[in-house]
């Protein structure tokens, strides 16, 4: 039997398995599959058995390739998919609100449930009108000026940082992985056939790590997250703005501002999140039970309009 | 009656066997785990462990484990930065363990590393790296947290912070 065929017909139903697990028959992605397999096969011209053993068996390994990536690998996507957010929105290179904005979300992740990640949180204002804000895998969170510019109070801001927090928390933008493609199907598939065909194993991990960079970036620009994701990270957010000691009730305060500053249709927020009036509905039930903070005082107005008086565009 | 019998025995058995249970062994599973003098983000360091390394659990509260690396003292860390899985070191890419199963070798191999991003690097010119950089440099201490916290009077609900 033709080898490229056999290993086909050996990972084909395995990759099948996976896909149809994740409730996942788009024709791309299956076409995806077949690609590289194929590619694999036309590359080592001659497959013995166990190579092809052992192409199934990493593929079956991928059914739980989530929550299978280490931190450490989850710091590198993250790197890369920031590297890719921060190619196509410039940042605003402003050491004072930087600090004033890395502070602000330190103090809140280290009330999430997650306060440790591989390489830590961080935060950053990228230079843009939209209203939209980005969580990378492993912590690194961007916000535009935009949003950055709805915000009234230090409250307000923690709210938008504390929802970001809450998506890294969950691992929401490696789940987007694979969903969406798994991608890493066919980094392992590639890897370890790849061992044998000298020299191409590395091609074809960096063709795998940007598949998986571009799934994860789609994701956070493009298709959003499930609503479940958004719930599960607008809770988190309660969570973490009463543990620290913030009004969880800037949180339906910014819901209600994006409410009015979005426009339907728009390319940012409004094209990848729920309806704000939606989102409100959640929420309120969980912070009608919690007691309000003291009202904050006048210092806490003053840093934030000192560090958010951005520079004239 | 016969269930109250079966709880006897099983307290019998089971009860002078918890004393005698070795302590759990975890992993390090961030870059580097600060051990620190209580269970809090605040607390100050006593020590500090890096990626991958195990740890003996002594204690656990409240999402906190008090814990002894290999070297130096003991101190409480965020279970988030400990992990079950046994992890090995694949930052530099040639990691593979002689002596780890097929399935390690395969998420050793899975391609999320150093090595894998230096050569994106090389063809992926729009990406920009250097701000990454200049994140990862960002990181505020405790110290100026606790400040920032206390300046701003933002106050945890119940007085006794994290």
């Amino acid at each position: 039997m033709n080898a490229a065929r056999l290993m086909i017909r050996l990972i084909l139903p395995a990759a099948l398995a996976i896909f149809s697990a994740a409730g996942l028959t788009g024709c791309a992605s299956l076409g995806k599959v077949t690609e590289v397999v194929a590619a694999v096969g036309v590359a080592t011209g001659q497959v013995t058995e166990e190579q092809a053993e052992s192409a199934v068996r990493t593929a079956t390994a991928v059914a739980k390739a989530s929550e299978d990536i280490t931190p450490e690998q989850e710091y590198y996507i993250g790197r890369s998919v920031a590297a890719t957010l921060l190619g196509k929105y410039k940042p605003v290179d402003d050491a004072e609100l930087t600090e004033y904005l890395n502070t602000l979300g330190q103090a809140l992740a280290m009330a999430s449930d997650r306060p440790e990640t591989f390489g830590g949180y961080r935060f950053l204002v990228l230079d843009s009108d939209e209203i939209n804000a980005f969580a990378a895998p492993g912590g690194l969170i961007l916000i535009t000026r935009g949003m950055l510019g709805l915000c009234r109070n230090e409250d307000q801001l923690a709210a938008v940082l504390a929802h970001e927090i809450g998506h890294v928390q969950h691992r929401h933008g490696l789940q987007s992985i694979s969903k969406s493609r798994i991608t890493a199907a066919i980094s392992i598939a590639a890897m370890e056939a790849g061992k044998q065909l000298g020299g191409k194993d590395l091609a074809e991990a960096v063709n795998a790590f940007e598949g998986t960079i571009d799934d994860v970036t789609q994701t956070l620009v493009v298709n959003g997250y499930s609503r479940a994701a958004e719930r599960e990270a607008d809770l988190a957010a309660v969570r973490i703005l009463h543990r620290v000691g913030y009004n969880p009730n800037a949180l339906i305060e910014m819901l209600e501002a994006m409410g009015r500053g979005l426009k339907p249709g728009g390319l940012d927020f409004a094209k990848t999140h729920p309806k704000p009036s939606d989102r409100i509905k959640v929420v309120r039930p969980e912070i009608a039970r919690l007691a309000a903070p003291p009202a904050p005082p006048p210092k806490r107005q003053k840093r934030f309009d000192n560090a958010v008086a951005l520079p004239a565009k | 009656m016969r269930t109250m019998r079966f709880c006897a025995i099983f307290l019998a058995i089971a009860a002078p066997a918890l004393p005698a249970r070795a302590a759990e062994t975890l992993t390090v599973q961030v870059r580097e785990a600060v051990l620190r003098a209580s269970a809090s983000m605040l607390a100050a360091p006593v020590n500090k462990v890096p990626y991958a390394t195990p740890v003996a659990v002594e204690e656990r509260a409240a999402g906190w484990a008090r814990v002894t690396p290999p070297a130096g003292p003991a101190g409480w860390v965020h279970e988030s930065a400990l992990t079950r899985k046994k992890l090995q070191l694949a930052a530099g890419g040639e990691t593979t363990a002689a002596g780890a199963s097929t399935r390690e070798v395969a998420l050793a191999g899975k391609g999320f590393n150093e090595q894998i991003e230096k050569e994106m690097r090389k063809t992926n010119t729009a990406a920009d790296f250097s701000w990454v950089d200049r994140m990862e440099k960002m990181q505020v201490s405790a110290a100026r947290l606790s400040e920032f916290l206390r300046e701003g009077g933002v106050l945890p609900p119940s007085g006794d912070g994290q």
